[in-house]
């Protein structure tokens, strides 16, 4: 049962584009296992269909446009990447990607004090990492600059008095000391996203205030 | 693999009284099933102009707008298999393929997707749940047109991401909760489906 949920803000900043990747992968991956955010992401995606329908200029395409799309459906479907269906394993299918597999495809590195991390490669203007918390121990200091959101994919981290089971995200500021502790029984495996400060301000303050409500 | 005919796409057009505008779930529907030719051709005189207008406010100079409104209505017959008219309307799934394109073109980035829910060959969504989202998805369109045109604007230009931080509002007063509900509920019964 999933108790801490992506906020409106961020969820509108994904169905707009204009979320850095590692923010993306966020919410693709939250969105995997949570279908009430779903269900919020596809609500907001309603109002892009409806923009898109009723008040977007549109402008005239091409003479012998449908012509052109006729013969490129013709010359078969692309070959890209399906959209990933739903896979066994820990991590949800657009992690998966990223990893190219399950945990036992993830390339760990140690950080100190028995945990590990591994940075999935996503686009330069925020950061993205799988981390691996011994049960029972506190994730290193790691002052990050702006947002960072944290969701626990295999056992649970406490904070602030807070537990974060298996698709559960914390959403962290700047301004927000904090240290994750990992619950005991089992290490925790989650997902830290955060905006590298030198590029914070392009992207992420246009989000930072909702201004569309569920 | 899908099955034959189903029940969902019929008498959406019809089931609307009023004046309101088509639902093009038919069309779709005989994209899918009979590579229908003259409704891809009714789907794409009214869609390929409006994505290649989004695509510009989002940035793209009118040849690769141009270039990308034609890929995406050809992504259009391609997917028309993955369509789920309980959980979108077909402008939603339309700009659901071009926002995803304009990442692609725009930003040059990957875009992760969540996992993907659609029904298997035996078993479709019901006709009602259908119905009652297209319904939804009109109402919503009706709303965002009837908004005070600085609140409208403001809306579309988050979605061609477009808007300074010290320009975004507060509330919309867009009825997003029912829509929200209906989806919620499609995919209750997906998830059942899928077990
Ligand atoms: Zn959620």
């Amino acid at each position: 049962m999933i108790r801490h949920h992506l906020t409106d803000d961020i969820l509108l900043a994904y169905s707009a584009a204009t979320l850095p990747e590692a923010f993306n992968l966020m919410v693709a991956a939250h969105v995997s296992l949570c279908d009430d955010c779903r269900a919020r992401l596809e609500a907001f995606d309603a109002v892009g269909g409806a923009v898109l329908d009723d008040i977007c200029d549109s402008v005239g395409m091409s003479d012998g446009a449908l012509a052109a799309t006729m013969a490129l459906i013709a010359g078969g479907p692309p070959v890209g990447v399906p959209r990933a269906a739903r896979r066994a394993g820990v991590l949800p299918a657009p992690l998966q990607d990223y990893v190219g597999g399950d945990l036992d495809a993830i390339q760990w590195r140690p950080v100190g004090m028995g945990v590990k991390q591994a940075i999935l490669p996503t686009s330069k203007d925020a950061a993205a990492r799988l981390l691996l918390i011994p049960a029972g121990a506190a994730m290193p200091d790691h002052g990050h600059g702006g947002l960072e959101m944290t969701m626990a994919l295999q056992g649970a981290f406490i904070d602030a008095g807070e537990r974060f089971g298996r698709g559960d995200v914390e959403v962290a500021t700047a301004d927000l000391a904090h240290t994750p502790i990992a619950d005991i029984g089992e290490d925790c495996i989650c997902l830290a996203v955060t905006d590298a400060p030198l590029k914070f301000k392009s992207l992420l303050p246009r989000i930072a205030q909702p201004f569309l409500r569920i | 693999m899908i099955g034959s005919l189903s029940a969902w796409g019929q008498g959406f057009v019809n089931g609307t009284q009023d004046n309101a505008r088509p639902d093009w779930v038919s069309q779709v529907e005989r994209v899918r099933d009979h590579q229908d030719r003259e409704a891809f051709a009714e789907l794409f005189r009214h869609f390929a102009p409006r994505v290649k207008g989004f695509l510009m406010k989002s940035g793209a100079d009118a040849t690769l707008a141009e270039e990308c409104a034609q890929d995406v209505m050809a992504t259009l017959w391609n997917k028309a298999h993955l369509f789920d008219p309980a959980r979108a309307s077909v402008a939603t799934w339309i700009f659901t393929i071009a926002r995803n394109r304009k990442i692609d073109l725009l930003r040059k980035q990957r875009r992760p997707e969540p996992e993907d829910l659609s029904w298997g060959p035996e078993a479709e969504p019901a006709q009602d749940d259908a119905l009652a989202l297209q319904q939804e998805s009109e109402h919503l369109r009706r709303a965002l047109s009837e908004l005070p045109d600085a609140q409208r604007e403001l809306i579309e230009r988050a979605y061609f991401g477009d808007l300074s931080h010290s320009e975004i509002a507060a509330e919309t007063g867009l009825p997003l909760g029912t829509i929200k509900s209906r989806i919620r509920l499609a995919l209750d019964r997906l998830r059942h489906a899928m077990r």
